[in-house]
Parts: C-alpha cells; structure tokens; sequence
C-alpha cells in the first residue's frame, strides 16, 4: 500500500477509538434502555451484510490473477461457505478452504 | 459474598473462555501475517490488533487499504463491520451496568464477540450471580482470549515476510471472511442479506473509492431486517 504512516494511523487510531464507542455505547453511556424494535432489527445483520460485500469482488475477480475468473478460487470460497454453513464450524471451514484452493492450485498447475 | 467464590467465578471464566484459543490461534496469526504482506510494519500490526481488538474490523480495514481505498471509507466501512457491538453493548448492560464507570471502561474494550457469547449466555442462566461475581467471570473470559489475540498477530506479523507468494495468501482474507459467516447463516434472514449483500457489490464494483461495499451492505441490512420482519408476521 502507499498510504503514508501518519495516514496508517490515523486509520487505527479512528477504528479503535470509533470501536471502543460502539462497546461502551450502551454500557457507558446509554444505559439500561432498550434499543428500539426496527434498531436491532438492522444490527442483527450487519456482519452477514458487510462481509459478503467485500469477498465477492475478490472471489470473482481475484487480483492474485489481473481480475480473471479463476476455477480454483471460486471452488474454494464455495467449499468454504459449504463447510461452514453445513457444520457451523468456522476452523472446518477454513480447512475445507484451504485444502480445496490448494487442491485445484496444485492439480492445475 | 465471599473473595473465594469470586475467585472461582474468574476460573469459571476462564475455562469457558478457553475453548476459543482454537479460533483466536489461527485467526489472529493470519492478521499478522496478512497485516506484514500488505505493507504495515510490525508496530502498526500490533497497533490495530491492541487499538481496534476487532479482527473482522482489521481485515475489512486492511483490505481497503490495499485497494487504496480513501482513509473515511476505510474507517466507515471497518465501523459498520462492527456496528454488531452495539447490540452487544446493550444486551450485557442490564449485568455489568451498576459497576464502577472505569470497570464499565475496561470491560467495554474487552467486549469481543467470544467474552460477549459467554459471558451474556451464563449471565442469563445465573440472574442470581452477583455483579463481583459477573465482573470476574467477563475478566476470567477475556484472560484466554484477548492476550493470545496480541501474541499471535504478533507471531504473525513476525513470520507473514517470509511467507512466498506461490502460497496464494491473497485468499486467505477471503476464506476468513467466509467461514465467518457461513456458520452466522442461521436464518432464511440472514441468508437473505448474505446474498443481496454479493448481488450489491458485484452490481456496484464500479462505484469508486470502494463504496460499493458500504452500499451493499446498507442494501443488505434493510433486506435482512425487511426479511425477519416478513418472517415474523406470518408466523
């Protein structure tokens, strides 16, 4: 990256600080009243809504190959996902990952 | 109360913590390595590691900065990954809230997605623990987890420059990502927003500066929340 290091850590720093106010929100802050209905509805899903943003362009598109679809990648994140999903396990998963872009790497070169 | 069920309310803890040193081990050294290849040096690794605590965060964040994504989208985007801890933040304050402001601090720093788990899942079979009791029990969970969280990006970070680029560790962000959430795809919500949020960022990979993401996951939210709704009224 070419991010200069007083940019580097002007990032860290606002990430740690943002996220210590996102923990102490409620607990230091706020208090015991509830979060509202439609508040936490969003909330519950923030994890499984950022994430896939941010892999599916690098699956799809791996830089690792100038942006070509690329057979071993995309067998990996499946096999991930699958793995995952079926045994609610995130080390398999990872395993699974790891052993099938490995495989098709290896059997395709 | 006495200070020996205290202390065996911190052991307690401690045991029920131990179990995550499997996940912490292999995400937190990937942080470190992934963190070295993409150019940080080792201070500001652990930088993120002891500041941000949050490993999605960090990942989300060091990917960004690998695209040259602009420094506010970097933090927008690792703040909304952790937007979660806000309901975590709520649901431990009805246990933790009567204590001291500055042990409300330090237990707010520490409050990860492992210590929120089980602390607040023995906090609710046990509405008669006292709050010295809760205090250590939290500090008994953290004691595996985060300490080992900084060790191991450490070891990481120490050992990711001599990793060859034949190992394809660009996926290994990815893969992470994945078995994340795969396991967090508990609903027919949930899995509703996992696949709008992919459909948003492939459709909006050309928007510039990486806010694509941001928007697909605002996108996906909505769907999730639309969903659990929808879901929630016809049953």
């Amino acid at each position: 990256m070419t991010m200069p290091s007083w940019e580097i850590w002007a990032v860290i720093v606002a990430i740690g600080a943002g996220t210590f106010l996102i923990r102490f929100s409620f607990l230091g802050l706020i208090g015991a009243r509830k979060l509202p209905d439609w508040v936490l509805r969003h909330l519950r899903y923030t994890p499984v809504a950022v994430m896939p943003a941010l892999v599916a362009p690098m699956v799809f598109w791996p830089e690792a190959t100038g942006g070509a679809f690329d057979p071993p990648r995309v067998s990996a994140a499946l096999a991930t996902l699958a793995a995952g999903y079926l045994t609610r396990n995130m080390l398999v998963a990872i395993a699974a990952g790891a052993a099938t872009l490995y495989g098709m790497l290896y059997l395709l070169a | 109360m006495s200070t020996a069920s205290v202390r065996s309310a911190y052991w307690t803890g401690v045991r029920h913590g131990a179990p995550f040193t499997l996940v912490i081990m292999p995400f937190g050294l990937l942080f470190g390595v992934v963190g070295s290849e993409a150019g940080l040096n080792l201070v500001e690794v652990m930088g993120f590691s002891v500041l941000v605590i949050a490993g999605a965060a960090q990942f989300t964040a060091v990917q960004l900065m690998v695209h040259e994504a602009p420094t506010l989208v970097v933090i927008l985007t690792a703040l909304v990954v952790n937007l979660r801890m806000a309901m975590y933040s709520a649901s431990i304050t009805p246990y933790l809230g009567a204590a001291p402001l500055w042990k409300r601090a330090i237990a707010a720093y520490f409050l990860v997605d492992q210590t929120y788990a089980v602390a607040h899942a023995r906090y609710e079979a046990r509405p008669e623990m006292p709050l010295s009791e809760r205090l250590a029990y939290f500090f008994g969970a953290v004691s595996p987890v985060c300490p080992l969280w900084y060790a191991m990006t450490l070891v990481g970070a120490l050992a990711g420059r001599q990793i060859p680029p034949e190992y394809a560790l660009d996926f290994a962000v990815p893969i992470t990502f994945l078995a994340l959430v795969a396991p967090a795809l508990r609903t027919a919500a949930h899995v509703a927003a996992a696949a709008v949020s992919v459909l948003l960022s492939l459709v909006f990979a050309f928007l510039p500066y990486s806010t694509g993401v941001l928007v697909a996951a605002l996108g996906a939210m909505v769907v999730g929340a639309r969903v659990e709704f929808w879901m929630e009224r016809r049953a």
